[in-house]
């Protein structure tokens, strides 16, 4: 797949992959936030879903709430050597 | 049977048996054509009631067709075809019989209306997954199918005491919603039953310990039979059980918490097993029939997509030999069609929108919205953004990109890629016509996923998430640690709780060896001295006094029966004489 390759491996590519994956999370939350208003004026279930750019915000709290409630969790207690069960 | 049922289960359980006796493309094209008529089998399946089998004063009931086990029904056969040709090159035919038992028993649990023949296709499934767990042959893999068949034998006698207990309370083994016993000592033993098999945590580390044991093409089975089989019989008999909603939605996270720690690929995929049935297991204790729908779609839309992702990393574990993400990287150059393959498998589980994931995964958080469960709706939201760090961001990136550690691969055999094809055509058609899988539903289905406010908030979802991966890549490289789940309690906390007891049982022993020694050599063996003389002086002297008698008597019969004729005759003749002698006097 050269196409992947190449905007892989060159770092003026790369630059532009990143600004336009930037320029897209932008977008979304634009979108996300005006489409309520604009499309339709009913509500969620829940107050909270009615935030602005509620989807976004929730999906970033979340990954980040994953990983470090995880890594605390395995730091203290749940990671081993891959030779624990090995006697 | 009757004529017009002939048991799709039962077809593939004979069939595995044909393998072996076939070679070459013959023994290849039954391997797909087998399961294939499995599957149109279940497909010309009008609902009815059918092989009704009478059994001690018991009727045993082998198919119930109803729209639940017909949807069910079909996915099983499904993923039995493509399991099938994703494996068609292994030269290995255990392995295969091992997977057709394994999918006939899915087939006759999903069809079973009694509980005794639901266990014993149960059984077959625990039975036929340890095999094919166990014919990677290799140390681990014997080991860890130990443990799968230890935590399965306890859950079959579970369930075995379930249904012995239900049988003498009700009288009847028929195997229908349980709500009505609910609280009772049946109830608790059968549901424990199947949350072992569902994979719920406390009791699901049997799973991410042995799936990935298994061989590249084995555990793509696994992945589909013994935890949906046990999330239809939930939806069939424990559907609106409160307890089921949060652990489900706790099973959800957990199952993404711990992939975050996971290096091996395919315990990574397996702990998003976990999760992913979290949802399903959430959707029954809901219990609404948007909720059952949800559970049995996302069942449905799950065996394909996770099927689908087995294979993208049993294709890389097949062409590689590697199964550890800290040793991969740089796949991409030489296994784009892999990744591309597995990548509509991670956009499904992820719900993306036009993947299947987004229609059926969607029915169960707003069944949790719509029944007010705020907390619910949010622990399932979250474990959706951890299901695409992981399947769609971890893995893929530190397979196929990553660093580059030179490895070299190629395209798997085209067997494998056309499986993965099939599949991922499935996912893809399933997402963007979400109607076909609908309208198989037990229930009616009145929801549409595909709405402004779902669309924007999924994809803003994932964005984020894919930000916050990106943001925190350094500390997700994979490193080379395991990490402990509650089967530490079968593998460390048991030896080391029974090391001290040892000698106090040692004691114990010798014992119950004296005690024995006493009873039985003196007791039994005094007794038997006793029975022998009886049996020699009373039981043969008889025999012989009646055989001697027997002998003299036929001796003294021998000297008056000769058998001569002409001696018969006469004496004939000297009565016939007497009687007309008598006669003519007596006138």
């Amino acid at each position: 797949m050269t196409f992947l390759e190449k905007h892989l491996e060159d770092p003026v590519r790369l630059a532009r992959v990143k600004r336009r994956f930037y320029a897209g999370l932008a977008a979304l939350v634009v979108v996300e936030t005006a489409a309520p208003l604009v499309l339709y004026p009913d509500h969620a279930h829940f107050w909270f879903e009615d935030l602005p750019a509620w989807g976004s915000i929730y999906g970033l709290v979340s990954c980040v709430a994953i990983v470090v409630l995880s890594k605390v969790l395995g730091k203290l207690w749940l990671v081993r050597r891959e030779t624990h069960y090995d006697s | 049977m009757t004529p017009e049922w002939v048991h799709p289960g039962l077809l593939l359980i004979l069939g595995a048996g044909v393998v072996p006796l076939l070679g070459g493309r013959i023994k290849r094209a039954f391997m797909v054509v087998l399961p294939a008529s499995a599957l149109v089998l279940c497909l010309r399946l009008e609902p009815g009631t059918y092989g009704v089998v009478r059994f001690f004063g018991q009727e045993l009931v082998f198919g119930r067709v109803d729209p639940l086990s017909l949807v069910f029904s079909y996915v099983f056969a499904l993923l039995a075809v493509v399991g099938m040709l994703y494996a068609l090159h292994v030269r290995d035919d255990a392995q295969h019989v091992a997977a057709l038992i394994y999918a006939g028993g899915a087939l006759g649990v999903t069809f079973a209306g009694d509980f005794l023949s639901f266990f014993l296709f149960w059984e077959l499934m625990a039975v036929s997954a340890v095999l094919i767990v166990w014919l990677r042959r290799e140390p681990p893999a014997v080991a860890a199918g130990f443990r799968y068949l230890l935590v399965h034998v306890t859950g079959g006698l579970c369930l075995l005491a379930g249904i012995a207990l239900h049988w003498s309370e009700t009288g009847s083994l028929a195997f229908s919603d349980m709500s009505a016993h609910a609280g009772g000592a049946a109830f608790t033993l059968i549901l424990l039953a199947l949350l072992v098999n569902a994979a719920v945590p406390p009791l699901g580390a049997w799973l991410p310990d042995a799936y990935p044991e298994a061989t590249a093409t084995g555990a793509v089975f696994l992945t589909a039979f013994t935890t949906k089989s046990a999330v239809y019989a939930l939806i069939r008999g424990f559907a609106g059980t409160e307890i089921l909603v949060w652990l489900g939605a706790v099973m959800a996270v957990y199952g993404v918490v711990y992939a975050v720690l996971e290096n091996d690929a395919r315990r990574l995929l397996a702990y998003h097993i976990i999760s992913q049935v979290g949802y399903m297991v959430c959707g029954v204790g809901i219990g609404t029939e948007l909720a059952l729908n949800g559970a049995t779609a996302h069942a449905f839309a799950h065996i394909l997509y996770k099927g689908l992702l087995f294979m993208g990393a049993g294709a890389v574990l097949h062409v590689t030999s590697l199964r550890k993400l800290s040793d991969m990287g740089g796949l991409y150059k030489t296994m784009p069609l892999t990744l591309g393959l597995y990548m509509i498998g991670a956009f499904a589980i992820s719900a993306v929108p036009l993947f299947s994931g987004f229609v059926s995964k969607s029915m169960v958080v707003s069944s949790a919205a719509e029944t007010h469960r705020t907390w619910v709706f949010l622990l399932l939201t979250l474990a959706s953004s951890g299901t695409f760090l992981h399947t769609g961001l971890k893995l893929p990136y530190y397979m196929f990109f990553g660093k580059d550690r030179g490895l070299r691969g190629q395209e798997p055999p085209r067997n494998m890629l056309a499986a993965m094809a099939l599949t991922a055509a499935a996912c893809v058609l399933i997402g963007i016509l979400p109607g076909l899988l609908y309208a198989q539903l037990p229930y009616p289905v009145d929801y549409a996923p595909y709405t402004v406010r779902h669309v924007t908030s999924t994809l803003g979802l994932l964005a984020f998430t894919a930000l916050g991966f990106f943001l925190l890549i350094r500390h997700l490289d994979p490193e080379p640690t395991i990490s402990l789940d509650t089967d530490w309690f079968y593998r460390r906390g048991l030896p080391a709780a029974l090391a001290p007891v040892q000698g106090g049982l040692g004691r114990l022993d010798a014992w119950v060896g004296q005690i024995h020694q006493r009873v039985m050599q003196r007791g039994v063996l005094g007794a038997a001295a006793l029975l022998r003389q009886i049996d020699a002086r009373v039981i043969d002297a008889t025999a012989v006094g009646v055989g001697r008698l027997t002998q003299a008597m036929s001796q003294s019969l021998r000297t008056r029966v000769s058998g001569h004729a002409q001696y018969y005759a006469l004496i004939m003749a000297g009565g016939v004489l007497a009687a007309l002698a008598l006669a003519v006097l007596s006138q």
